[in-house]
């Protein structure tokens, strides 16, 4: 009897000692991608960001060095509490370690909390809005492509500049087009610019001829689109129909991406001007990512900025992981190294991330093509100007994030 | 907020053009569900089927708007027919909740397979060069071609109106629903007028889709976002009833309109509240008979 209690003490040490060596040399990382998978968003990332992901784990080269690394997704259908209870159950259950993506502003910062709580990874790519750096910000959080700061302050600012000094805003009545009206109006106010008027439409709207017509009817020299996907493009679409361009009036598209471009067509979209801190004909280097990426997705279409981002956030995070040798499973401490190494991947080049999560690259201002200087299937955008890196987000002393107060 | 009287001229106007789409739709809706007692769910799917005609008519065929405005109800409407011959002819004599499921499934089906090839962004439909522009009423700026889709939508509303209600033919049809067999004993032949039916209710919609076209985006979502309005206009406007369909369809146009003037957050939820309120007062809708 003894002996027998001897020996399974022994195999409950020894099976213990055995799992201390496992955790010691924890090489298994374990991705979530978290997404509009069908809806409104579904284009700009959704499946591609998913294969974005996979990309990055492959082109990491840490899986030759024994890592193991799984990718799985999910569809938030927009909505803040199935993407929150999906998070949750990631974190619980499947033993996720990091999310990525997570379009739609208002589900972004539910999963935010979550994150948070659970101490995961969140390297967020497709959200705009500047309160994950900010009011909202978190020790878990990267903030990878763009945000609305940047977006009011390039696509803004330069409207201003070009005198248009009155704006109307049609907003998409959530978290993501309340931040970039208040953001895009301070720009506009500061600039010496007002703005007469705005009108909040329900996400997902198919005809905005009511609110063009009010749009129209405030003689504002700018109508800003704090909307975005198929809200802006359906916006643009009907704002040519009723002649808002030849009554002299402007349209802002604060955010637009490739997708929406394609959709909308060059007929109708030639001469917007936007920003976008990634096109995929930048230089040789997104060409060649953009030309394998086409490859591999159904409709053959290159990667989106949102897509783009989740890619460099994950070739970022893994450089990360190899750094700390092993996977801690500790998100907070991930992501301090993170926000220590320099950032340099073959899509946004080099740059940083700042104490507050926000990672720091130039955006760029784009003008869509006419038809006819458009050689190639997706060719759509020229190059208006460069905004450089340090003024492209916001100012790290003029942040609110409450990790930057010592 | 002060009432601008043109700006509210303006919106009463705009709201008559969404009420054509909701009309048309709805107008097909009722006819299926009045003649072959089946709610018909797959109606957004085939709207969007309509405008995807469309736009494969023009970029593989070369074939414009006028003729897709022809051809592509023609196709869907085919399609609606294989649909009640292989499917929902089997299960006529059911609950009406089968049909509903059935016909709910075969939509997510049709919808699943269109974004699995075309993304949910949608593609770029022109409007045809003829309807291109606009005119300046005075208290507004109206589109040619949306001017154009209500003239059209009513001439197509009144004529359906006219050959189920007017015609011989649709007397016959009307007929069959109540007794099938009687109509049967005098030689007319009430399966292929059932098929055509369909045929017909499905036909409606993808013209909707098709006049749709080039005002909204092609997309695969497209009708699933405007199916449960139009369902809500019928269930106000009274299930079955064509002229009710046809008069609400506007109507809720109408109101939508003046919610995105005066309130526009609430302007997606309005029809809603409207459709709990006459359910309440009203179960059978406005001009529905009782069920």
């Amino acid at each position: 009897m003894k002996n027998k209690i001897s020996t399974a003490l022994l195999g409950t040490a020894l099976s213990l000692a055995m799992a201390g060596v496992v955790m010691a040399q924890d090489k298994t990382v374990k991705i979530g991608a978290l997404s509009d998978q069908s809806g409104l968003y579904a284009d700009l990332g959704g499946p591609g960001s998913t294969l974005a992901a996979q990309m990055a784990a492959e082109d990491s080269g840490l899986m030759a060095k024994g890592w193991k690394i799984d990718i799985i997704s999910g569809d938030h259908q927009n909505k803040p509490d199935i993407g929150s209870n999906i998070a949750r159950q990631w974190f619980d259950v499947d033993k996720v370690d990091t999310i990525v993506d997570v379009p739609n502003s208002g589900v972004a910062l539910a999963v935010n909390n979550i994150v948070k709580e659970k101490n995961g990874v969140y390297i967020n790519s497709g959200a705009a809005t500047s309160d994950l750096t900010n009011a909202q910000c978190s020790p878990n959080t990267v903030h990878w492509t763009y945000d609305t700061y940047m977006l009011a302050h390039s696509t803004g600012q330069a409207m201003v500049k070009a005198g248009g000094d009155s704006w109307f805003f049609l907003t998409a009545d959530y978290a993501f087009g309340a931040a970039l009206e208040r953001d895009t109006s301070e720009v506009v106010k500061s600039s010496g610019g007002k703005v007469v008027g705005g009108v909040k439409h329900p996400l997902n709207t198919a005809d905005f001829s009511s609110f063009l017509l009010q749009a129209q009817s405030s003689k504002a020299k700018v109508i800003g689109l704090a909307n975005a996907g198929g809200d802006t493009t359906n916006s643009i679409k009907q704002a040519a129909e009723f002649g808002i361009a030849k009554g002299g009036q402007k349209l802002a598209a604060l955010l637009l991406f490739i997708t929406d471009v394609k959709a909308i067509g060059l007929e109708t979209a030639q001469g917007l001007s936007f920003t976008e801190t990634f096109y995929w004909d930048l230089n040789d280097k997104t060409r060649d990512f953009s030309k394998k990426f086409a490859a591999r997705m159904k409709n053959g279409a290159p990667p989106s900025m949102v897509q783009a981002g989740v890619y460099a956030g994950l070739i970022h995070y893994f450089k990360a992981l190899e750094a700390l040798g092993s996977n801690p499973h500790d998100g907070a401490k991930i992501v301090a190294k993170m926000k220590e190494l320099p950032t340099d991947d073959p899509l946004f080049g080099q740059g940083k991330i700042e104490a507050n999560g926000r990672k720091i690259h130039p955006g760029y201002l784009f003008e869509v093509k006419k038809p006819s200087e458009s050689k190639a299937p997706w060719d759509f955008y020229k190059l208006a100007g460069t905004v450089p890196a340090d003024q492209a987000f916001t100012p790290i002393e003029k942040s609110t994030c409450a990790l930057l107060k010592k | 907020m002060s009432i601008n009287l043109q700006a509210l001229s303006a919106q009463l106007l705009v709201g008559l053009i969404n009420g054509s789409f909701y009309a048309l739709l709805s107008l097909g809706l009722a006819v299926i569900f009045g003649m072959l007692n089946i709610i018909n769910f797959a109606h957004g799917a085939v709207y969007m089927m309509g405008a995807f005609a469309a736009y494969f008519l023009l970029n593989l065929a070369g074939i414009g708007y006028w003729p897709a405005l022809i051809l592509a109800p023609l196709a869907v409407g085919l399609f609606g027919m294989v649909m009640e011959r292989t499917m929902l002819k089997w299960i006529a004599n059911l609950d009406h909740l089968y049909g509903l499921l059935l016909t709910f499934g075969l939509a997510l089906i049709i919808q699943g397979v269109f974004q699995n090839y075309f993304g949910s962004s949608g593609l770029p439909y022109a409007i045809p060069d003829a309807l291109k522009g606009g005119m300046n009423l005075g208290f507004m700026f109206l589109p040619i071609y949306r001017g154009w889709v209500v003239i059209f939508s009513l001439v197509v509303c009144i004529a359906t109106w006219f050959l189920i209600e007017r015609t011989r033919l649709g007397a016959y049809l009307r007929a069959a629903t109540e007794n099938p067999t009687l109509v049967r004993a005098f030689g007319i032949n009430v399966p292929l007028m059932i098929t055509l039916t369909y045929g017909l209710g499905v036909g409606l919609a993808a013209l909707a889709g098709v006049l749709s076209a080039p005002i909204n985006q092609v997309r695969p979502l497209m009708g699933a976002d405007l199916i449960i309005v139009v369902f809500a206009v019928v269930v106000i406007g009274g299930m079955g009833s064509i002229m009710g369909s046809i008069i609400t369809g506007f109507a809720l146009g109408i109101i939508e309109g003046l919610t995105k003037y005066f309130y526009p957050e609430a302007s997606n939820t309005v029809v809603f509240v409207l459709m709990v309120l006459v359910l309440l007062v009203k179960p059978s809708g406005l001009t529905g008979r009782a069920a």
